[in-house]
């Protein structure tokens, strides 16, 4: 017995009324390492042994608002500074649809730090290796005995008065637990050959599975199957078709999109008669149409459509476009000789886009107001 | 007994008889010493055929993709969002019981709390396969998470699947440490009593080291107050998210406010349905009718009348509401769920859960052990319904009709689904035998004169 320390002297009760009573006396004498072991917590112990309040509640606080405040400002990181990205057509920062992420990761990290903190903090757990265990007394408070405990660390600990007292209150079977004296110390676990063995055989077989999982078997069927599927791709040859090309001839009489074919070709006075200029006389619609004369139409029709072509008799100078002839002319007209072309002028259907060309009318038909003024424009 | 003679100054015993603390320990204990019974294997039999199944079509379901689902435009959410829903209910009985009775000091929880939470973590696990199988890449599940990644790109955190995704891994772990942390004092009372060398090692790493210290009860009570504190609010918004994967979209039939509370109410429903249905097994086989009493059975149904009334309510009001919105595509839906191609399925799902659990009005019927039986069993059906009709018959028929379709379910939806209750059962099977399947500490805290006279 010289290696073994006296670590507490223990005293089992039979109800819960005895161990309040046991434990209120022992808090009464003055005793400070004590402890009281009861299957389940007896209500106003904490009373009877003078404990104080837990502050776990200051720890959850703090885990709470930790991850409240984290969870949104990394969601407000997200949208607003890495990636922001409109979606749905709000704001970049929706705080309303943050509410459930952070709420939940509020409730986890709670939830978890919580019991970590008790478990680790507080009670110093894991740890199998306390004198109380595998005694007899802990097998009793396990199970239906209510347990006293006064360890051998207190000031005021002697070992005939604390055993005469614990009697004194109503004690039974009263016991010595000791200890070893190695368990005082510490030992140094985690330099251990069999620990750092099985470390270094975990690191082996997770990096190697890893590699593995993620530079072999992704590639493997059916994970690859996305990436090698049957499809067309531009300027690739594909299985699909019998002469191995992806790219097939349109089918005869396929429109390209956005074009729609010209129902007057050939005939200026159908096209006068049917065809109704779609667009307003609006100052947008006389700008655009602006733009597109003076970069299409002015080179050889001059500036103001007067046929002072700039180029100089390069190419021949087209009449003017305020003669009476084209002033009468109905919009279909204008719009069917920039669709085709006329005598020398070419076709400007390939530059010009079908309402840009509309608009081009609407803004020859400007100019040739300006240039005909009445009395009654000058206001 | 006359109705007068009931006192409710005193709270009735929730322990029948006074049994003493270590015939507690024994009884709890007693299937964990056993080796298993006849009867266990062949169950256990039963749910691993079933559990097998489910594996082959998952399997099946992973090597050919969803195209062997019967999921398809315009019916994308099939049998799978109908499972997820359905189990993700289940799953809330668990919580409410040991949280918000917790609160609500219902000392009566105490019996069926441990069981209770131990089913919520089997089904939200089999809840939390469907979504995963449905993403149709299985092996890349990260990509619902937000990881740093070399795409530069992280989750949509505006959307409710990602909010559903936060939502059930967070209950499930919340769910799980609650039920660990319950299980640690039984765990060291466990060690302390087993014979055996292996059981004792085991016992003894998962107690931590517990020694039923007074200072150490004190904070582990606060703490069960603060996680009971958190999962009262997580249960209720773990099925508001997944009524959110609904209600946040604009389908008529879905895009509607009434829809969490509604699915909240019919999480407890079910849950609290398939609580009852097991436990009818469970106090019969291990002896425990005088702990899982039938007072609390009777409690879980008079439960399942509140609820149930609750889902009824909603069913009415969602009616009243596509009239009084005046919006034609919202009255088209309920008429059409009403009428339409899915009328089975509606009415099956109006029987089950708003006519029959009425008659639990009955005490006669709520104290009956098969007549209850009976009535979980159809009202867990009429649930499953209920997410069907609401998946199937919006999705099937909205705004255009050119754009309408039929969904018909195929042998492997069915065999996943079949498989889903293999695994839950299988694992209920698994837990009774390695695990109390009532809290022993809290137990012996509630039979009379466990606690000090006066107090």
């Amino acid at each position: 017995m010289t290696d073994k320390h006296l670590f507490s002297i223990t005293a089992l009760f039979d109800t819960p009324d005895e161990v309040i009573h046991a434990a209120h006396e022992t808090s009464q004498a003055g005793y400070a390492r004590y402890d009281v072991n009861t299957p389940y917590p007896v209500h106003g112990m904490d009373k009877a042994m003078k404990l104080k309040p837990t502050r776990l509640g200051v720890f959850s606080l703090a885990f709470g608002i930790l991850g409240a405040v984290s969870a949104v400002l990394f969601m407000s990181w997200v949208s607003l500074v890495d990636y922001p990205l409109i979606i749905g057509g709000k704001p970049f920062w929706s705080w309303p649809a943050f509410v459930p992420v952070a709420f939940e990761v509020t409730v986890l990290l709670v939830a978890v730090l919580t019991v970590v903190t008790m478990i680790v903090l507080f009670f110093k757990f894991p740890n199998n290796s306390h004198p109380l265990h595998d005694t007899p007394y802990m097998k009793r408070v396990s199970s239906d005995k209510f347990g006293v405990s006064i360890q051998a660390d207190d000031p005021k600990f002697n070992e005939r008065d604390v055993a005469a007292f614990l009697k004194k209150i109503g004690g039974k079977e009263i016991a010595s637990v000791y200890f070893d004296a190695e368990e005082l110390i510490t030992p140094r676990r985690l330099f251990e050959p069999k620990f750092l063995a099985i470390l270094a055989a975990t690191a082996l077989i997770v990096s190697g599975a890893t590699y593995v999982i993620f530079n072999q078997i992704m590639f493997m069927e059916p994970f690859s199957w996305m990436s090698t599927q049957v499809k067309l791709k531009p300027q690739r040859p594909s299985e699909l078709f019998k002469d191995g090309i992806g790219m097939q001839r349109p089918v005869a009489g396929t429109v390209a999109r956005g074009f729609i074919p010209y129902a007057f070709a050939g005939k200026p006075d159908l096209a006068g008669k049917n065809l109704v200029n779609p667009l307003p006389m609006t100052k947008e619609v006389i700008e655009r149409g602006k733009s597109k004369y003076l970069t299409y139409c002015s080179p050889c029709h001059g500036n103001f459509g007067a046929g002072d072509s700039r180029l100089r008799g390069q190419f021949p100078n087209p009449p003017t476009l305020h003669s009476d002839k084209v002033r009468t002319w109905p919009d279909g007209n204008l719009y069917h000789v920039m669709t085709e072309g006329q005598n020398v002028m070419p076709s400007y259907a390939a530059q010009i886009s079908r309402d840009d060309r509309w608009a081009v009318v609407n803004y020859i038909r400007v100019m040739q107001r300006a240039h005909n003024a009445k009395e009654s424009d000058l206001k | 007994m006359s109705s007068a003679a009931i006192d409710y100054t005193h709270e009735p015993p929730v322990v029948e008889g006074k049994p003493k603390a270590s015939e507690l320990d024994a009884t709890i204990a007693a299937p964990l010493d056993q080796f298993p019974s006849r009867t266990w294997w062949i169950l256990f039999a039963i749910t691993l055929s079933l559990l097998s199944i489910g594996v082959f079509c998952i399997g099946m379901t992973l090597y050919e993709g969803l195209g062997v689902w019967g999921v398809n435009q315009p019916v994308s959410w099939g049998f799978d969002i109908v499972n997820f829903v359905f189990w993700v209910g289940i799953g809330h009985a668990g919580t409410l019981i040991s949280a918000i009775l917790f609160l609500l000091r219902q000392r009566w929880r105490t019996g069926i709390a441990r069981f209770a939470e131990a089913m919520t973590i089997f089904a939200v696990m089999c809840a939390g396969l469907f979504p995963l199988l449905h993403t149709g890449r299985q092996w890349l599940p990260m990509y619902l998470t937000p990881y740093p990644n070399q795409h530069g790109l992280w989750v949509n955190f505006t959307s409710p699947l990602v909010w559903d995704v936060f939502a059930v891994s967070t209950y499930f772990t919340v769910s799980l440490v609650f039920w660990y942390i319950g299980l640690i004092p039984d765990l060291a009372t466990l060690r302390d009593r087993t014979t055996s060398k292996i059981k004792k090692t085991i016992y003894s790493i998962f107690s931590l080291g517990w020694r039923h210290s007074n200072r150490h009860w004190q904070h582990y009570e606060r703490a069960y107050l603060i996680l009971a504190g958190f999962a009262t609010p997580l249960v209720l918004s773990v099925h508001t998210i997944v009524s959110f994967d609904f209600a946040v979209s604009v389908l008529p039939g879905w895009h509607t406010t009434i829809f969490p509370p509604y699915f909240v109410a019919g999480a407890v429903f079910s849950g609290f349905a398939m609580v009852q249905n097991v436990l009818i097994f469970v106090r019969q086989a291990f002896n425990l009718k005088h702990i899982i009493m039938l007072d609390h059975l009777e409690k879980m149904n008079k439960i399942m009348i509140v609820t149930g009334s609750m889902v009824g309510y909603a069913y009415a009001m969602e009616f009243f509401i596509a009239w009084y919105s005046g919006n034609p595509f919202e009255q088209f839906v309920f008429l059409n769920r009403m009428l339409g191609p899915y009328a089975w399925a509606y009415w099956t799902m109006v029987s089950c859960n708003v006519i029959f659990p009425q008659l639990f009005w009955f005490k006669k019927i709520r104290r009956s052990i098969p007549l209850m039986f009976v009535i979980g069993i159809i009202v867990n059906i009429g649930m499953w319904f209920e997410r069907f009709v609401i998946v199937v018959t919006s999705l099937s028929r909205d705004f255009l009709p050119s754009s309408w379709g039929h969904y018909t379910p195929s042998l492997y939806d069915a065999g996943i689904l079949l498989g889903s209750f293999g695994l839950f059962f299988t694992l209920i099977l698994i837990f009774v035998r390695v695990l109390p399947v009532v809290s022993i500490s809290e137990v012996k805290a509630v039979v009379q004169g466990a606690q000090p006279s006066h107090h």
